[in-house]
């Protein structure tokens, strides 16, 4: 027996097992043990908060009460399947259900060819499931149609890195650098509230010169922990960039000798930047001169500095050049690759990382290979035992994916794994009418989620504490999920609801079951690639409290600290890409006056499928909301708690306003995790960026309608614009 | 179709950078007077204060292909046979033409200022143009005290850029306060105050009679109306601007203060646009970058076809000079029984404010010295917007300057939340507290409070320490929510 199963056996025997919080990507150590007057396999199961590298032992409300839905009432426990689209889901067996996916699948290929069947995957995946479902989808379903709900999320920054820095690892050094700088700037993140524990390192301790500078459009508990606090008009963080880059070089502040060495391009990018005046850029984005100059000042001027980017700066239409322009203006001030210093985004989803890295985006393949590269496609045939020809070129994104479902041309089946695009996706009202036209929806998850509800076949997966594998982390630290339990009942985990799927189709064994050696197949499939996790094993993670990818051979130490000697480009230096300023894809106007964005609360995650199912996180955030700033409230006559109407070209959302002045007077802000009337994403706007497709969810123009009892029934109605 | 612009400045590249935009593939041709590439006049006052070079007023270049006729002179518009003649000699085609001519300083009428052949006496120099630059830079080399005749936006910007040179700079203004059309007196006097902080002196309702010079005609000071002599070995002219329209009138198009232009961006012959400096659009000449940039997305909509129309532009001028803090918008001068006008000043802390509301929009404003409400302001002017009815909150209204005030507001009631990450509220520490937890660690194992961020610690700690003290100020306990 290998060392790492023994181990496995001696934590299932004792009280305690060292694993991660399953939610966002700073992955909090955890220690899991079962509740001691209950029963091992399924009684309740206690949590605590466990230092793990450079996090503290903390936790934040989610982490604490995760372990809540592993015995939840709501969690499925047996497959599902419905007759037709009039009937009810019923209980149906594992042999049933993947009776009634394989014919169906057989059929639709048989009549539309490969592409007749999609697959859409989630960041919360690990990264062995990850895997295993781009390889599912290229060799048994043969179909190009995969994409995964990242696209949503980290695709804007990831483009971004990769044209300047030829690589993308979100944070290319450790969490600990972070808390050792000097100066901060935060770009359209809520730490506070979207990954609590991460405030430690953002706010700690800095000498007076330092500090914390967030630029967001509405002052949330991050802001006010800033020593300085930009608040812009939505969709102007592009321009923002440019002033501040502009400031940096008319004030002396470009690090020329660094720029000389390692860089390459800023000659193109110095022109644009020079149109970007302050009191211009004052003008588009609402940000003071005053405030513009002191942010470069701060920034300029500390000895160690990073530039972090959130989902505010990268959720648009133009966020892959939002992101460029503040990887510019840090490449100026010489801070990639500088130890101590930086350019960096802060993934969202719990494996957001590795699960852009191994196989599951449209156009990759693992080890964060693209699928059209000859070589690439060669090396991964040899590793899966296929000639290269068989393997499906780049497909579509994930809106665009979800939006030609069921079309002429488009698929017919969707296999869902981990993800909720019925309140994730944008214009998700058109989303559900898409899922309506499939041929059959087949959703894999831990619990009914809304997309599950409309399924035809529902599979129970496995949660986080019943199986094991790895997680990549924010910093690019693979880590590893450890199994407390096995999961109860007919519950399977992912990877073996795929195996499943594949012999009733009669294609496998293509799919392995056992996490370690499906991490071993990974690792030989991205052996070589950029992101490289050969020299990794499970073995190596218990044994050094997770290893930096990329890592390529076993005596390879890893690499915390990326770009320190070259980056990885062909010339190994880092290139300036010229950007544009461009507004909003759709603007205010007068028939939508006001802007809306979106984004989360502390109490939930994502879509809600998991934490509006725990009783504490419900107490803690009932539901949806819409803040409005009381001058924007006075003027529309809206008092707190009344409902008010947001409305856009898109849909109608309703839900009760929140009265509060950390918001601008022109914008409101809507958490998107509810589905029902409060469904913020039946309202935002699914244009897409031209290099990353991520849609504008940060930004659209609506209007506001104070709700009167006699409209009260008329909740769901769409406005004319939108047919 | 081929497209002819004359003048390659900010507005006439703007035009060729847009045009391209919606049109990839039209022939265009760009006649610039000034040698060399476009660049950006804004960022002229930078050079003269040493933090820029020429090459980095670059502007961009407009993608694919572009016949720029850079140092030649368009001299006469045939508009029968749509040519423009240059005075490199030769003849080019339009099928559409646009005029973004610009404008041309004012030389004000004072003895010894200029030669006989009207050009300035050694010394002296006009501000407007990249070379007007270099003659400035040339003479500052050396010299000690410079005067700037004229009190303007422009004149302010080029005594701050040479008072950070180390000049000794004085503005010398005929009128009684700065910037007359875009401040009122009371701003005046305090940017005065801001400036003399900076090193730029400023004497108003001093009118230039006279420049002396010594023996080889060079500058050596200006001597002013009630006989003050002021030393000079460098001597800027900024009187303010005229359209330069030459060319248009003797082409017989329709002319007033500028080129005579409609909605469209259209002279009176329609063949022929005209933006920028140079065009007077409803009775305004407007002078400022902004209104040329947006009349030429106008004018390169309606030449490609693709249409638009132009309603003229909100007035926002800012000054740009560092350190000091200057917008004005609108026509802060506005009096009448409709208007409500609130102010408030500061002097000894360089702060004036000024918000002119009808019919709760801003007609005009004045933002000087240190307002973080700068922003917000213009973004009201500009869009037309509703104002609050407590207009004091476009004065005073800080946002971006953090930390909030989060000090200690003393004993918390039970149901206010302490650990936010937890929600843990303090009625909830009291039972903790109650039942036995006597240190922040003990309450954080029962509660979880202070277990996420962190950030709360302090607070819990000073509470917890509040509850041992004595009962007296605690709150009812509540049920523990996390």
């Amino acid at each position: 027996m290998k060392r790492w199963d023994r181990r496995l056996d001696d934590m299932s025997d004792s009280a305690a097992v060292a694993t991660h919080c399953p939610y966002c990507a700073l992955q909090c150590g955890m220690e899991l043990s079962a509740a001691p007057d209950s029963g091992p396999d399924s009684g309740e199961v206690l949590v605590a908060p466990r230092a793990h590298g450079d996090n503290a032992a903390a936790l934040c409300q989610k982490g604490w009460t995760a372990a809540e839905l592993l015995t939840s009432p709501q969690r499925l426990r047996t497959p599902m399947v419905r007759a037709s689209r009039d009937e009810a889901l019923v209980p149906a067996s594992w042999e049933g259900a993947f009776g009634t996916v394989a014919a169906a699948i057989t059929r639709v290929q048989a009549e539309h060819g490969p592409g007749g069947v999609a697959v859409l995957g989630g960041g919360g995946l690990t990264n062995e499931k990850a895997y295993m479902l781009g390889k599912f989808a290229r060799t048994v379903l043969r179909t190009p149609n995969i994409d995964y709900n990242g696209r949503f999320c980290m695709s804007s920054a990831a483009a971004a890195a990769n044209r300047a820095f030829g690589l993308d690892r979100g944070l290319p050094f450790p969490l600990g650098d972070i808390a050792a700088a000097d100066v901060v700037l935060l770009v359209g993140g809520n730490s506070a509230e979207t990954m609590p524990p991460f405030l430690r390192v953002l706010t700690a301790p800095r000498p007076d010169t330092g500090g914390l500078i967030v630029v967001d459009p509405r002052r949330t508990p991050t802001a006010e922990r800033a020593r300085l606090h930009l608040q812009p008009t939505p969709g102007t963080d592009l321009a923002l960039a440019l002033g501040m880059l502009h400031v940096a070089l008319v004030e002396g502040y470009a690090d020329t000798e660094y720029v000389a060495a390692r860089t390459n391009g800023l000659a193109d990018v110095r022109p644009i930047v020079m149109s970007y005046w302050p009191e211009r850029v004052e003008r588009i984005t609402g940000v003071p001169v005053a405030q513009q100059r002191e942010a470069v000042r701060l920034l300029a001027t500390a000895g160690r500095a990073m530039v972090l980017t959130g989902r505010g700066a990268e959720q648009h239409a133009k966020g892959t050049d939002t992101v460029t322009a503040f990887v510019n203006l840090a490449l100026a001030l010489g801070l990639p690759g500088t130890p101590g210093s930086g350019y960096g985004c802060l993934t969202g989803q719990g494996n957001g990382q590795g699960g852009r890295e191994h196989g599951q985006k449209a156009d990759q393949l693992p080890g964060y290979r693209r699928i059209d590269d000859p070589a690439a496609r060669a090396h991964v045939a040899a590793v899966w035992g296929v000639d290269p020809a068989v393997l499906p070129g780049p497909g579509p994104s994930a809106y665009e994916l979800l939006d030609s479902l069921g079309r002429p041309g488009g698929p017919r089946v969707l296999l869902v794994f981990g993800t909720n695009p019925v309140v994730s996706a944008p214009a998700a009202a058109r989303m559900e009418e898409r899922l309506a036209d499939l041929d059959l929806l087949v959703v894999a998850d831990l619990v009914r989620s809304e997309t599950a509800d409309l399924a035809d076949v529902v599979l129970p997966s496995a949660q986080w504490a019943e199986e094991d594998g790895t997680m990549t982390n924010l910093e690019g630290r693979v880590i590893r999920r450890r199994r407390l339990r096995p999961p109860p009942g007919q519950v399977r985990t992912d990877l073996e609801i795929m195996a499943g799927l594949a012999a009733a189709l009669g294609r496998g064994p293509v799919v392995e079951t056992e996490p370690a050696r499906v991490f071993a197949e990974l690792g030989r499939a991205g052996a070589g690639g950029p992101a490289d996790y050969a020299g990794i094993s499970y073995e190596r993670i218990d044994a050094e409290g997770g290893v930096f990818w990329p890592c390529p051979t076993p005596a390879h130490p890893g690499t915390p600290r990326m770009f320190l000697d070259r980056f990885a480009t062909p010339d190994g230096r880092a290139r300036f890409v010229p950007v544009e300023h461009r507004p909003a894809v759709e603007d205010v106007d007068a028939a939508y006056p006001v802007y809306l964005t979106t984004g989360r609360v502390l109490a939930q995650y994502q879509s809600g499928a998991q934490t509006r199912r725990v009783s504490a996180l419900v107490q803690a955030a009932p539901g949806p909301f819409v803040e409005v700033h009381p001058v924007l409230a006075e003027r529309h006559g809206i008092a707190e708690g009344d409902d008010v109407r947001v409305v856009s070209r898109r849909g109608v959302a309703v839900a009760p306003a929140r009265l509060t002045d950390t918001i601008r007077v022109d914008t409101v802000f809507m958490p998107f995790h509810w589905p029902g009337a409060g469904r913020a994403n039946v309202l935002t706007n699914p244009a897409l960026d031209p290099t990353s497709r991520m849609p504008e969810f940060k930004v659209c123009a609506v209007r506001l309608e104070p709700v009167c009892s006699a409209v009260g029934s008329a909740l769901h109605e769409r406005p004319e614009a939108a047919r | 179709m081929s497209v002819v612009v004359v003048g390659n400045g900010m507005a006439g590249t703007r035009f060729a950078a847009d045009l391209r935009t919606l049109d990839p593939h039209r022939p265009l041709v760009v006649f610039g007077a000034e040698p060399g590439r476009a660049y950006n006049r804004v960022l002229l006052p930078e050079l003269l204060a040493g933090r820029l070079t020429p090459d980095d007023l670059a502007l961009p270049e407009p993608s694919g292909a572009l016949d720029l006729r850079a140092g030649v002179t368009v001299t006469a518009i045939d508009r029968d046979r749509r040519v423009v003649c240059a005075d490199d000699g030769s003849r080019t085609r339009y099928d559409a033409l646009v005029l973004a001519t610009g404008s041309r300083p004012v030389v004000p009428a004072v003895k010894g200022l200029c030669r006989d052949d009207g050009s300035l006496v050694e010394g002296a120099a006009v501000f407007r143009t990249l070379a007007d630059c270099r003659r400035i830079l040339a003479a500052a080399r050396g010299a000690r005290d410079v005067v700037v005749l004229g009190g303007g936006l422009l004149g302010l910007e080029a005594a701050r850029g040479l008072a950070r040179r180390g000049l000794r700079a004085r503005v010398v203004h005929a009128r009684g306060h700065l910037m007359e059309r875009q401040l009122d007196l009371d701003a005046s006097r305090i940017l005065t105050s801001t400036l003399a902080g900076l090193g730029v002196e400023v004497l108003v309702e001093a009118a230039t009679v006279a420049v002396v010079g010594d023996e080889d005609g060079r500058v050596r000071g200006v001597v002013l109306e009630d006989g003050t002599r002021l030393p000079a070995d460098l001597l800027v002219v900024a009187c303010g601007v005229r359209a330069d329209i030459g060319l248009a009138v003797r082409a017989g198009l329709r002319t007033g203060r500028g080129i005579v232009v409609d909605d469209l961006m259209r002279t009176s012959d329609p063949a022929i646009h005209a933006l920028g400096d140079c065009a007077e659009h409803r009775g305004q000449v407007y002078g400022l970058v902004a209104p040329a940039w947006e009349q030429a997305r106008v004018a390169a909509g309606v030449v490609a076809g693709h249409g638009g129309t132009y309603a003229g532009s909100r007035l926002v001028t800012r000054l740009k000079a560092p350190g000091v803090d200057l917008a004005t918008m609108g026509d802060p001068h506005v009096r009448d029984e409709a208007t409500e006008v609130v102010t408030f000043a500061d002097p000894a802390r360089l702060v004036y404010q000024k918000v002119l509301i009808r019919e709760r929009r801003l007609v005009g404003a004045i933002m000087l010295g240190d307002n973080p409400s700068v922003g917000t302001v213009t973004q009201l002017f500009d869009r037309d917007a509703p104002v609050p009815v407590d207009a004091r909150s476009l004065l005073f209204a800080r946002p971006g300057t953090g930390p909030a005030a989060n000090g200690s507001p003393g004993v918390p009631a039970a149901g206010d939340t302490l650990c936010r990450c937890n929600g843990v509220t303090a009625g909830g520490i009291a039972t903790a507290w109650l039942a036995g937890a006597r240190t922040t660690e003990e309450v954080a194992r029962v509660t979880r409070a202070s277990t996420g961020c962190g950030g709360c610690r302090d607070t819990i700690e000073g509470f917890v320490a509040a509850l041992s003290a004595g009962p007296a100020h605690t709150p009812a306990p509540e049920e523990v929510v996390a």
